[in-house]
């Protein structure tokens, strides 16, 4: 029972495809697999989100959710943020620029939790975005500037969507 | 942390998904969203030696709105109510309660049907079936089966699916013509499961209660419909009054257990205080 399995993963734009038993879960096929570590694992039971990735767009634990589930669905990754320059994503800069980012451990998490919630939702309220971030764990900023970064890349990416 | 190997099986068809659950039974599970069982699973409190993942049977995913109520399909997500699915007071309520369920990312995986089968007393889900009587549709090989809420809920963590069957969908009847809903729950941190929570709606006229619905989370070890509570609420002035005798009477009908987040008596305080705020809001 319970062999290893060949399927292909959709990451990033890219195509990946693995070999990996059924119980592996998503964040361990992707960092094992497929070689993108950027996606971090720190509980392993949902709770503190720094394994959060975009599965057809929206933010999940992918902690919670087996590779092979992920099949067929377009996947995104922190990797898979910045530009094909290097040039960073809004978010990516205004963590740097705000000091969203102590260790960075639940940084990854955090890009894809607030991209896939801003993209759903440009026009969030401050009490939105402080809802949305109690979604994950952060053990160093004391997440007052992880708010700010937020709030500040929200407007830009506001504006760059009105442009 | 990591779970017991198994077989995965991801049916196309529902009838498919019976088959399988009828050729296995115990040592199978239904994988729905996943946040849940995947956690227990990871673990190791849950090692079934074959998983059925449903999520690709369509036609359990859909969310239905009529003049009657709503018929939720069990894969039908938590985020699916972020929105209310039409304008009615009880897709209102819905919209409301959804935002107290774990985070914006559980929500997107996590299932209505999942909560109802997963039946852990502190679900919202779960609260809101038996406070305003769903019915469960049941399906398995044998054919469909409907059961009421107040017989759905069989105790912790227990409902009266068997090994061989699959929830598949939920109905809750439409609210009577003016009626206001009222949610309150309390817990420590923001999509932390509640230590207590009370859900309320009622039709008030005039000043005075016409009809009651009143329910408890996270107080026994299932959700519980306060159906003496709302007798007496019937025909009583909707006020501060009435509304602290309620939440007296469910401070009575209620049995938590104490644990770390709280001893039994802390709970029961609890209890009275949301329903008290539950009720005030549905008759604002
Ligand atoms: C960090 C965290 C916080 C959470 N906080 C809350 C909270 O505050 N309130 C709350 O209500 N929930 C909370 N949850 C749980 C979440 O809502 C789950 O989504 C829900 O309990 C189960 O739904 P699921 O679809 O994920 O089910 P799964 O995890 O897939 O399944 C749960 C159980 O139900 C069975 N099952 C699932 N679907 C069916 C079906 N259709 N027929 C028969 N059996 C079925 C499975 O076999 C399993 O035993 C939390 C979860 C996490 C990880
Ligand atoms: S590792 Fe997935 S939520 Fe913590
Ligand atoms: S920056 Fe260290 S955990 Fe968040």
């Amino acid at each position: 029972m319970a062999e290893s399995r060949t399927f292909t993963l959709n990451i990033n734009g890219k195509a990946h495809t693995v070999n990996a038993a059924p119980r592996k879960s998503l964040a361990d096929v992707l960092r094992e697999d497929c070689g993108l570590t950027g996606t971090h694992v720190g509980c392993e039971h949902g709770v503190c989100g720094a394994c959060t990735v975009l599965v057809d767009g929206k933010p999940v634990r992918s902690c919670l959710m087996f590779g092979v589930q992920a099949e067929g669905a377009e996947i995104r990754t922190v990797e898979g943020l910045a530009a094909a320059d290097g040039s960073l994503h809004p978010l990516q800069q205004a963590f740097w620029e705000h000091h969203g980012l102590q260790c960075g451990f639940c940084t990854p998490g955090f890009l894809m939790l607030a991209v896939g919630a801003l993209e759903e939702n440009p026009d969030m309220s401050d009490d939105d975005i402080r809802d949305l971030l109690s979604s994950n764990l952060c053990r160093c900023t004391g997440y007052q500037n992880i708010v700010k970064s937020v709030r500040v890349a929200a407007a830009q990416m506001r504006g760059q969507a009105r442009s | 942390m990591k779970p017991a190997r198994f077989d995965y099986h991801r049916p196309a068809r529902l009838a498919e998904a019976l088959e399988l659950l009828s050729g296995h039974g115990g040592n199978c599970k239904v994988l729905a969203g996943g946040q849940s069982l995947v956690p227990a699973m990871n673990f190791r409190l849950a090692r079934p030696e074959i998983l059925i993942d449903i999520n690709d049977l369509k036609e359990l995913g859909r969310l239905e709105d009529g003049a009657q109520g709503l018929r939720i399909g069990a894969l039908v997500r938590h985020a699916a109510f972020h929105q209310p699915a039409d304008d009615s007071e009880l897709s209102r309520l819905l919209s409301r309660v959804v935002r107290h369920i774990a985070h914006y990312p559980i929500r997107q995986r996590g299932t209505f049907g999942g909560s109802l089968a997963h039946a852990d007393p502190a679900s919202e889900w779960c609260l809101v079936a038996a406070t305003l009587s769903a019915e469960m549709t049941i399906a398995s090989t044998a054919g469909e089966r409907k059961v009421p809420a107040d017989q759905f809920f069989r105790g912790l963590f227990t409902t009266a699916v068997a090994e061989n069957e699959l929830l598949t969908a939920i109905e809750i009847p439409a609210l009577p013509p003016g009626a206001r809903g009222g949610f309150y729950e309390f817990s420590r941190r923001a999509g932390d499961f509640a230590l207590a929570m009370a859900l309320a709606v009622l039709v008030v006229d005039g000043g005075v209660i016409r009809w009651a619905r009143l329910g408890l989370g996270a107080a026994a070890d299932r959700p519980l419909r306060l159906l003496p509570v709302e007798r007496m609420l019937e025909g009583r002035l909707a006020d501060a009054a009435t509304f602290r005798e309620a939440a007296a009477a469910a401070r009575d009908l209620a049995s938590p257990s104490g644990d770390i987040h709280g001893g039994a008596d802390y709970r029961k305080d609890l209890v009275a205080t949301v329903v008290e705020r539950a009720l005030t809001e549905a008759a604002s």
